[in-house]
């Protein structure tokens, strides 16, 4: 007899669909597997077997042939142990097949017949939906992950007995609840910006830099909390739409960091100066997602950018031009997502001791600084210098009678800002200022007579690259989003002028 | 054009055959020539050449000096040997004066040198963003003056003297310690070419010959010889700079130093010398009234063509750029937003009343 399972396999942090054809007549009793399956998948005919047989379920003394179709992809991994077990059982009229037509499956197999949980059940759920079937049966830890998706019925399964039961309709499980945190426990987690005591430079770069996109660089003394306002960027952006947490969600569960739940918090990553260029923007014989795809829709915090190795730094273009990364196995180019607001970190010099006893000579220092030049650099829109905060500061009780910002207000002021750049750059495929390239820059900021004069007739601009002007006004822009302002005036662009890379450039061309 | 005799020529590729002898006897002691440049032929073989001394005889006996003259002439390399009329005559009062100057550029250059005395601007190749702004002023002051200015074409404020002399239309000299075609360092290339087409290059070595540590010291003689005066503009201590203003002095030369900040290293070497007599220097008439008596010379006025800082704001974040380090110091001071004072110094350096320092703050510029 013959029976074929609908299964969901991970590729990426997409899924594509797997059907598990078995085949069960009589003959010598063996297990042949093909279609393609690495060492995982060929050892699921052990656990398939154990986990059947556990389960007070029937194992085919038979011969027995699965193939996992399509047969010309490689399968990797025990997420179709499940499929194929469920195959066995309909080809062996132990379960009616009637029951699998508008029905997904996918699981791992423990060897006392237990369901477990597997990575990128989300993915699967979506690529279940798109696929048009009614029903999706996961592992139970894996339903509420599962369950976020709509438009397919997803159900928890504990053990295969019970899913047999499922399938005979002796028990109907209630559908699984979607992971959505409930509004108490929701947004306002994570760092606040008015820990920070001083900073006000570095605060007001930060906010341009969330209500803009732009990917940001700061320069200052070890010690001068540079990471510690990095990590406060996800506080101030825009809390995730549905639709972006979703996405968050896949990339994180596809890589098997996620929480089974969704993401409601814009990731941080901030990989070691040591990582890989794979390990920076995914790869690997099973491709997996890197630090940018983990850091999509968040932040990517790169400490001590010079010492970066230059591949990693140069592989970042990519991702950096167009949001997504591109890895080519085989026939097969596979996509990750990877639309993260960089900020980058470095001190001033190699030694980084105070500028009076500094001891780097001129060649030490360029070549510290060429190590920040290339591709990276020309997506840093944002450069912004962080000194220490004296102690009496750092101490003291009040913070100079100021207020201290809060995440929370910044926060409002960006998606202020935000909400005006979508109503103006609506129809034109870009979100937010960061993301205009150079046609759109010079549409988008349309500069006058006055404008012109400033930008041109500034000292040292003279020298500067188109990409280095369009970064100034795209910076302008946010500055002006951020004040409600229709129109670039001359005092946003001389803000924006002041975030330019300075000196460096020379040295480091 | 070509003005040399037989035996300095051969002399001075001499000295370029064995460079890498004489790299061997003195890079691992104090960089000091010690007088090795001024042995006669035999003696400075003898001393230098150890196992290759017939090698070195053979070299010299066997330097065919029409070739030499003929592939100088080829590439216009103007040569001209202590016996030339050309040669620049204060350079014959150094005890061990190069037996041949080889010159990428114009004569000219060197003609200059008998109507004004030069000066020599030298200082850190690690420059602060004060000392590249005075030794720019200084350069363009003096170039505007009529005054040649000397130096090493050496990153930091060699080559930023260099430049202002040609920005203030003055004539320059480069004196370099590899032969006058080999840019070094490589990243002066433009200057390079720009020193040749206003002014010279200059080098005791034939073109083509790399540089050694010891030809630096030996380069820096020939500085302090070429002009009258030497300004050190930021100088750490020891540095290849202090050398150059020890030649002058032993010359007999005026020796004079900007000031810089006492806590600040780079400018510990020129503190020193002013605590040892140097004259101080804050601009180019200082200089004017060292070379040629006070008040006889006049520094011509240097066009400004930037517009007063009009709004009250700017002028005071212009004032508070110079005591404070940081935006948010600033912004304290000026009881200002980080904002505000972000777009009023984005338009002082825009219109280059301020630029900002690498390691942080910012330098008014000088006029």
């Amino acid at each position: 007899m013959l029976a074929a399972v609908a299964t969901f396999a991970l590729e990426g942090v997409r899924s594509h669909e797997v059907t598990a054809e078995v085949d069960v007549r009589s003959g010598i009793a063996i297990f042949t597997l093909v279609g393609l399956p690495d060492r995982a998948v060929r050892e699921s005919r052990e656990r398939v077997r154990a986990a059947l047989l556990n389960s007070g379920l029937d194992f085919p003394k038979k011969r027995l042939t699965v193939n996992l179709a399509p047969a010309h992809v490689r399968k990797a991994g025990p997420s179709f142990d499940l499929a194929i077990a469920v195959g066995v059982l309909a080809a062996s009229g132990q379960v009616p097949s009637d029951a699998l037509r508008d029905c997904a499956l996918c699981g791992e197999l423990s060897l006392s017949g237990e369901l477990r949980p597997v990575r990128g059940a989300l993915a699967a759920a979506l690529g279940a939906r798109d696929a048009g079937y009614r029903r999706l049966l996961v592992p139970a830890p894996n339903g509420p992950e599962a369950a976020l998706v709509e438009g397919v019925e997803v159900y928890g399964i504990p053990t295969l007995a019970r899913l047999a039961d499922v399938l005979h309709g002796r028990w109907t499980p209630e559908a699984a609840l979607p992971a959505v945190p409930n509004a108490a426990e929701g947004v306002g987690g994570g760092p606040d910006l008015a820990d920070v005591r001083g900073q006000e430079d570095a605060k007001r770069a930060l906010e341009i830099a969330a209500a803009g996109g732009h990917n940001v660089l700061m320069i200052g003394p070890p010690g001068a909390g540079k990471t510690m306002l990095a990590r406060r960027l996800p506080g101030i952006l825009p809390p995730p739409t549905f639709e972006e947490a979703l996405e968050v969600t896949q990339v994180h569960s596809a890589a098997g960091v996620g929480s089974g739940r969704l993401v409601t918090e814009r990731p941080f990553r901030a990989p070691h100066h040591t990582i890989s260029a794979q390990g920076l923007v995914g790869g690997g014989a099973r491709p997996m997602p890197g630090e940018i795809t983990l850091a999509h829709r968040g932040v990517l915090f790169l400490d001590e950018l010079p010492e970066f190795g230059r591949a990693a730094v140069d592989a970042l273009r990519q991702p950096l031009e167009e949001g997504r990364v591109e890895i080519m196995r085989g026939q097969r180019t596979l996509e990750f997502p990877a639309n993260a607001t960089v900020v980058a970190a470095c001190n001033r010099c190699p030694c980084a001791r105070p500028p009076d006893n500094c001891t780097c000579t001129a060649l030490e220092l360029g070549r510290y600084l060429r190590r920040l030049s290339g591709p990276l650099l020309d997506r840093i829109d944002l450069v912004c210098q962080v000194e220490s905060v004296p102690a009496v500061q750092l101490v003291g009780e009040d913070d100079g009678g100021r207020v201290r910002t809060s995440s929370a207000g910044v926060r409002d002021r960006v998606i202020a800002a935000r909400e005006r750049q979508r109503a103006r750059l609506s129809g034109t495929g870009a979100l937010c200022n960061g993301d205009l390239d150079a046609r759109l820059t010079r549409r988008q900021v349309p500069l006058n007579s006055v404008l012109r004069a400033r930008l041109l007739g500034a000292r040292g601009t003279a020298t500067l690259s188109g990409r280095a002007h369009d970064r100034i006004l795209r910076v302008a822009r946010t500055i002006g989003d951020l004040a409600g302002r229709e129109r670039v005036t001359p005092t946003d662009l001389d803000e924006a002028l002041s975030y330019r890379l300075h000196g460096w450039e020379a040295i480091a061309a | 054009m070509i003005d040399a005799c037989d035996r300095c020529l051969r002399r001075a590729f001499l000295v370029a055959h064995l460079a890498p002898r004489i790299a061997g006897l003195l890079d691992h002691r104090p960089p000091r020539i010690a007088g090795l440049l001024a042995l006669p032929d035999d003696a400075f073989v003898a001393a230098v050449a150890g196992d290759d001394r017939d090698d070195a005889r053979a070299f010299l006996d066997g330097f065919e000096v029409d070739w030499a003259r003929e592939a100088l002439e080829s590439f216009r390399v103007v040569t001209l040997c202590r016996h030339a009329d050309e040669y620049p005559a204060p350079v014959h009062e150094l005890a061990d004066p190069p037996a041949v100057l080889f010159g990428l550029g114009s004569i000219e250059a060197l003609r200059a040198l008998r109507k004004d005395p030069a000066v020599t601007v030298v200082g850190s190749r690690r420059a602060s963003a004060y000392g590249t702004e005075v030794a720019y002023a200084l350069g363009r002051g003096l170039g505007a003056a009529g005054v040649p200015v000397v130096s090493g074409l050496a990153v930091g404020i060699d080559g930023t003297a260099h430049r202002g002399c040609l920005d203030g239309s003055g004539v320059t000299i480069a004196v370099l310690a590899c032969g006058p075609d080999v840019v070094y360092p490589r990243r002066h290339k433009r200057l390079h070419e720009l020193i040749r087409a206003e002014g010279i290059v200059l080098s005791e070595l034939p073109p083509g010959t790399r540089p050694f540590r010891w030809s630096f010291p030996a380069r820096n003689r020939i500085m302090a010889a070429l002009a009258r005066m030497t300004v050190v503009v930021e100088a750490a201590e020891p540095s290849g700079s202090l050398i150059t203003a020890d030649f002058a002095r032993d010359l007999g030369r005026a020796v004079a130093a900007v000031p810089g900040r006492v806590t600040s290293s780079i400018a510990r070497g020129t503190n020193g010398l002013l605590k040892d007599g140097a004259a101080p220097v804050t601009g180019t008439q200082d200089v004017l009234d060292e070379l040629y008596g006070v008040g006889v010379r006049r520094a011509p006025p240097i066009a400004d063509d930037r517009p007063e800082p009009a709004e009250p704001r700017q002028r005071a974040v212009l004032e508070a750029a110079e005591r404070f380090a940081s935006i948010d110091a600033i912004a304290r001071e000026l009881n200002l937003t980080a904002s505000n004072v972000r777009a009023a110094l984005g338009r002082l350096e825009a219109e280059g009343w301020l630029v900002r320092r690498d390691l942080g703050g910012w330098e008014r510029t000088a006029t």
